[in-house]
C-alpha cells in the first residue's frame, strides 16, 4: 500500500519552522553566554528532527545541509567542540539558510543554491578545522598553563543507571581523582528524564572530566570499582612536548579560518538582518494553507461545552413535547441555560483563534542581536507578557509594524556606547518589549532608555519639507506625530537599517487598519515609548446601532467621539454645497447618512435627529442619523464573501432577531462624502 | 438533495450510450408568463420570502442581503433583473438559493421568483440553441431552450448571470444611465 506523503508535508513544515525558531532562540541564549547542555540538546534535537523529516519526505538538499549542521552540533553536545561566538554566528546563518530552503521547498520554488552552498562550505570548513584543534578544550583552557611534567587526561564517564544502588558514589571517585591533580568536571545532563519520570535512585548523569596530573596509571584506579557498570573512556590529551607542537601547528590554520569567517559573518549580517525582516512577508506568501495549533485543553473545554449544549437541547426537547403553560417556568429556565451555553461556546471558539503574543515577539531577539552587532551598539532586550493572547489574524499583521518599531528604536533611540557613557548612562541600552490586556484591547509597549525623540530636529526637518509652516507652533505631542507622516526621516544618513522615510507612516496605517492606534511618549535624554493598542480580535467588535428611517446601521464604537444634538443655527452651508457644523471650537463636515445611502429618513431637520461625531483616518466628521439605539457586541460577517465590496460598508452582522445590519466603514464614508463634495 | 439528484443522474448515466441521451435535471420556476430552469445541482435550498436588509448604492435588482444560517447572502429580484413588471411579493413568492462559481471562488446567491414549478429532465439532444437577437438583446446567460409539452423553458447559466463581475458591470451601467 502506498501512502501519499504529501498529506504530512504541512505538518512537517510547521514543525520544522517551529524547530528553527527554537534553534534560533537557543543559539541566542548560547550567545549570551548560557553554555549549558540543555540548550545545546534542544538545538540538536530540532536539527535532528528536521533532518529526519526532510529525509523521509525526499527533500534531500535540506537533509544534506542539516546533516553537516547536526555533525557540528553533535561535537558541541559531546563537548568535543567549544561554543565560540563565530560558531554560533555560523549556526544562526545556517538557521536562516534552512528557513529559506524550507520556504522554497514548501512553495515548490527553486532553492537558492549559492547561499546554501556558501554556508554549507563554511560549515564543512569549520568541521575540518575543528578536528585539528581538538576543540574540546573550552576557550578558558586554551589559556591554561601547564605545570611542567604534567599531562591532561580526558575522561568520559557514563555510568549505568543502577550505579548508585551498588553503593558507588561518583562524588567520592571525583574527590579521589582530585587528589592527583587539578580536575575539571562537566556534567552531561542529556539523559536526564522529565521530572515526573525521574527515579531518585537511578543515576542519569554522565561526566566529562579533564584531569591535569603528574600521575599516569593511578588515575584509572579510582574507577576500578565502577568499571563494570559504566562506559569509561580515558584518553591522554596532551602527551609529550613534540606532539603538542604538532597540535599548535594544526591550530593555526583554524585561527586563520576563524578570522575569515568573522569577516564573512560581518558581511552576511546585513543579509541576515534583511532575512529576519523579510521573513514575515515570505512566510505569508508561498501557497500555504493557514492552519493553527490549538492547545488541547482548549479543545477539551469546547467539547465539554458542546456536551452541555446537547443536554440543554434535550431538556428543551422534553419540554416541547406536550407543552402546556405549567411548564413555562421550566422553559424560560432552559432557555436562559441555552443562552449561557451559547455565549460560553462562542467565547471558547473565539479563544481557539487566540495565540500567545510570543509568536510575534520571538523574532525580536534575533533582530536585536543582528542589529546591535551591525550598528555597534549594546542593547539588552527585556520582554514581558509574552503569554498575552491575541487573535491569529491580528498577530500576523502586527509582526511587520512591530519589527519596524524595534528596528527604529535600535537605530534612532539607543545611542552609541560612548555617547551613553558621556551622558552618564550604562553603556548597554535597554529595550523593553511588553504586552498586556487592558479592557478589550491588547497593549504592546516598545520602550527604550535612549535619547528620546529629538523634537528640534524633527521640527526643523518638517519645516524643510514644508510639512509645517515656518511660524506654526506645535505642542510636543504634535511634533511626535510628525514622524508618522509619509516620507519623513531625520536620519542624517540613509542606512540599511532605517532612514529612507518609508515606514512609520506604514506602521501607523497597518495598525489603524487593524482598528488600533499607536501613541508616542518621549522624554529627551531619557528615552521613548511607543504604545500600540490593538483590538483583541477582528471578528467581534463593540458597535453602536443607529437608526435612519426604518433601517439600522452599526457604527464601530472606536470611531465615535461623541453623540450630540446640534442646533440648526450651528450648521452652515459651504460654497460648494457641502455642509459644516460647529463642534467645540472647530467646524466639521456634516454627512447625512440618509443622503449617502439613499434611505428615507424620519427627519431631515438637524435639530430633530442626532449628530454622531466620528473620526476615521485622522479626519473628523459629523454623521447625521435619526436616533441612537443600543450598544452591543457584534460578530462581523463578510459581505464580500458572497457579494462584493460596498463602499462605506465594512461588513455585516446579524442582529438578535436574525435580520442583517450593515456595519459602517467610517473612513470610507468620510472619503465618499469628500468625493461628493468635489463632484 | 444534491446527493439524491447526483445519484439519480448517475443511475441514468450508467446506461448511457449516446451523448445525446445524457440527461440533466433542471429546477423550473416562473416569472410572469415565462418559465426558466436552473441546474438542480446548483440549488442549495428553496425558502419563503423574508424581509431583506437593503444594501446602499446597489443596483435596483439587488434587493439586499439576508442571513442564511450565519452567512450573509445577497438576494436578487429576477423580475427586475429581466426588466419585467414588478409585482407585490405574496406567500408563494420564493427565494431559490444558488451556488455560483466564479473566478473569485464560490458564492451563494438568492434569487426571488414568482413560484417554483417542477424538476425537469432534459436530454442533451432536446436542448435547442438560443436564437441570436444580435446586440439588442443579451442572451449570454441563456444556456439553451427546452420544450415541455406546449411551452418553452429557458435554461439559465447562473454563473454568467450572477457573477459579481456581472453585478458590478450592471451597477456601472445603471449609474451611467442616471
Amino acid at each position: 500500500m502506498s501512502i501519499n506523503l504529501e498529506q504530512f508535508h504541512q505538518t512537517f513544515f510547521e514543525e520544522s519552522f517551529e524547530g528553527l525558531d527554537s534553534m534560533e532562540s537557543g543559539l541566542l541564549n548560547l550567545q549570551a553566554g548560557g553554555m549549558d547542555a540543555d540548550t545545546i540538546n534542544t538545538i540538536f534535537r530540532a536539527a535532528h528532527s528536521i533532518k529526519g523529516g526532510s529525509g523521509t519526505f525526499g527533500f534531500s538538499e535540506v537533509a544534506k545541509f542539516t546533516h553537516v549542521l547536526e555533525t557540528l552540533l553533535n561535537e558541541m553536545r559531546d563537548g568535543r567542540r567549544a561554543v565560540t561566538p563565530d560558531a554560533v554566528n555560523l549556526l544562526l546563518q545556517s538557521v536562516d539558510v534552512l528557513r529559506e530552503m524550507l520556504t522554497a521547498v514548501r512553495g515548490k520554488d527553486a532553492i537558492n543554491h549559492a547561499r546554501a552552498n556558501q554556508v554549507h562550505g563554511q560549515l564543512e570548513q569549520m568541521l575540518q578545522a575543528g578536528a585539528g584543534t581538538a576543540g574540546a578544550v573550552p576557550p578558558a583552557t586554551s589559556a591554561h598553563t601547564h605545570a611542567p611534567g604534567t599531562q591532561d587526561w580526558k575522561i568520559s564517564f557514563r555510568p549505568q543507571s543502577h550505579l548508585l544502588k551498588t553503593g558507588n558514589d561518583p562524588l567520592r571517585i571525583f574527590r579521589e581523582l582530585g587528589e592527583h591533580g587539578s580536575l575539571r568536571i562537566d556534567a552531561d545532563l542529556s539523559q536526564l528524564p522529565a521530572f515526573d519520570r525521574l527515579d531518585p535512585e537511578s543515576c542519569y548523569l554522565g561526566w566529562n572530566l579533564v584531569l591535569e596530573s603528574m600521575a599516569a596509571e593511578s588515575t584509572i584506579e579510582a574507577f576500578d570499582w565502577v568499571r563494570e557498570e559504566s562506559a569509561l573512556n580515558i584518553t591522554s590529551m596532551q602527551p609529550g612536548t613534540p606532539v603538542s607542537m604538532a597540535s599548535v601547528a594544526n591550530a593555526s590554520p583554524a585561527a586563520v579560518m576563524t578570522a575569515k569567517t568573522e569577516g564573512e559573518a560581518a558581511a552576511s549580517t546585513a543579509s541576515a538582518v534583511n532575512a529576519a525582516e523579510s521573513r514575515a512577508t515570505t512566510r505569508a506568501s508561498a501557497g500555504e494553507t493557514a492552519s493553527i495549533r490549538v492547545d488541547i485543553s482548549k479543545v477539551d473545554e469546547l467539547i465539554n461545552m458542546v456536551g452541555e449544549l446537547v443536554i440543554t437541547q434535550n431538556i428543551l426537547g422534553q419540554i416541547g413535547q406536550n407543552f402546556d403553560m405549567s411548564k413555562l417556568h421550566k422553559l424560560t429556565q432552559a432557555l436562559s441555560e441555552l443562552d449561557r451555553n451559547t455565549r460560553e461556546l462562542q467565547e471558547s471558539v473565539m479563544r481557539i483563534r487566540m495565540l500567545p503574543i510570543s509568536f510575534a515577539f520571538n523574532r525580536v531577539p534575533r533582530l536585536v542581536h543582528d542589529l546591535s552587532s551591525k550598528l555597534g551598539k549594546k542593547v539588552e532586550l527585556k520582554m514581558s507578557g509574552e503569554s498575552t493572547e491575541l487573535d491569529k489574524t491580528v498577530m500576523e499583521r502586527i509582526v511587520d509594524p512591530l519589527v519596524h518599531l524595534v528596528r527604529n528604536t535600535c537605530d534612532h533611540g539607543i545611542e552609541m556606547p560612548d555617547v551613553r557613557r558621556a551622558a552618564g548612562k550604562p553603556e548597554t541600552g535597554t529595550l523593553t518589549l511588553s504586552a498586556c490586556h487592558k479592557g478589550g484591547n491588547v497593549v504592546i509597549e516598545i520602550a527604550d532608555d535612549g535619547a528620546g525623540l529629538n523634537q528640534e530636529k524633527i521640527l526643523k526637518k518638517a519645516r524643510e519639507r514644508g510639512l509645517v509652516k515656518p511660524d506654526q507652533q506645535l505642542s510636543a505631542d504634535e511634533i511626535h506625530d510628525l514622524i508618522f507622516l509619509p516620507g519623513f526621516s531625520t536620519a542624517e544618513q540613509v542606512s540599511d537599517v532605517s532612514g529612507r522615510g518609508v515606514g512609520m507612516d506604514v506602521v501607523r496605517k497597518n495598525i489603524q487598519g487593524l482598528g488600533g492606534n499607536v501613541e508616542i511618549f518621549s522624554e529627551p535624554g531619557k528615552g521613548a515609548r511607543f504604545t500600540v493598542r490593538l483590538p483583541l480580535t477582528l471578528a467581534i467588535m463593540d458597535g453602536q446601532s443607529v437608526a435612519v428611517g426604518k433601517e439600522f446601521y452599526i457604527v464601530p464604537l472606536v470611531s465615535i467621539i461623541v453623540s450630540t444634538i446640534v442646533k440648526n443655527e450651528h450648521v452652515s452651508t459651504m460654497a460648494n454645497g457641502g455642509e459644516v457644523f460647529k463642534f467645540r471650537d472647530e467646524y466639521l463636515p456634516l454627512m447625512r447618512l440618509y443622503d449617502l445611502y439613499g434611505a428615507t429618513p424620519r427627519t431631515t431637520d438637524i435639530s430633530q435627529g442626532l449628530m454622531v461625531v466620528v473620526e476615521g483616518d485622522g479626519r473628523r466628521a459629523g454623521l447625521f442619523v435619526d436616533e441612537l439605539l443600543g450598544q452591543q457586541q457584534v460578530v462581523i460577517k463578510s459581505l464580500e464573501a458572497n457579494y462584493k465590496r460596498v463602499e462605506g460598508i465594512s461588513g455585516a452582522t446579524i442582529l438578535g432577531d436574525g435580520s442583517v445590519a450593515l456595519i459602517l466603514d467610517i473612513p470610507g464614508l468620510i472619503r465618499i462624502a469628500h468625493q461628493k463634495k468635489v463632484a | 438533495m444534491d446527493a439524491t439528484a447526483t445519484a439519480a443522474t448517475a443511475k441514468k448515466d450508467a446506461g448511457m450510450v449516446n451523448p445525446g441521451d445524457q440527461i440533466s435535471q433542471f429546477l423550473t420556476f416562473t416569472l410572469g408568463q415565462e418559465e426558466y430552469g436552473v441546474d438542480i445541482l446548483r440549488v442549495q435550498e428553496i425558502r419563503g420570502w423574508h424581509q431583506v436588509t437593503r444594501v446602499p448604492n446597489a443596483p435596483a435588482h439587488m434587493l439586499g442581503v439576508l442571513n442564511l444560517r450565519g452567512t450573509i447572502v445577497p438576494i436578487i429580484d429576477m423580475r427586475m433583473r429581466f426588466r419585467l413588471a414588478k409585482v407585490e411579493y405574496n406567500p408563494v413568492t420564493v427565494i431559490i438559493v444558488l451556488s455560483v462559481h466564479s473566478a473569485s471562488g464560490d458564492h451563494v446567491f438568492g434569487i426571488v421568483v414568482d413560484s417554483v414549478s417542477d424538476v425537469l429532465d432534459v436530454k442533451a439532444s432536446d436542448r435547442k440553441a438560443t436564437p441570436d437577437f444580435g446586440a439588442a438583446v443579451n442572451t449570454d446567460f441563456i444556456n439553451g431552450l427546452a420544450t415541455v409539452g406546449e411551452h418553452m423553458v429557458m435554461l439559465l447559466d447562473i454563473d454568467k448571470l450572477l457573477s459579481s463581475d456581472e453585478l458590478s458591470a450592471l451597477a456601472n451601467v445603471s449609474t451611467a444611465a442616471e
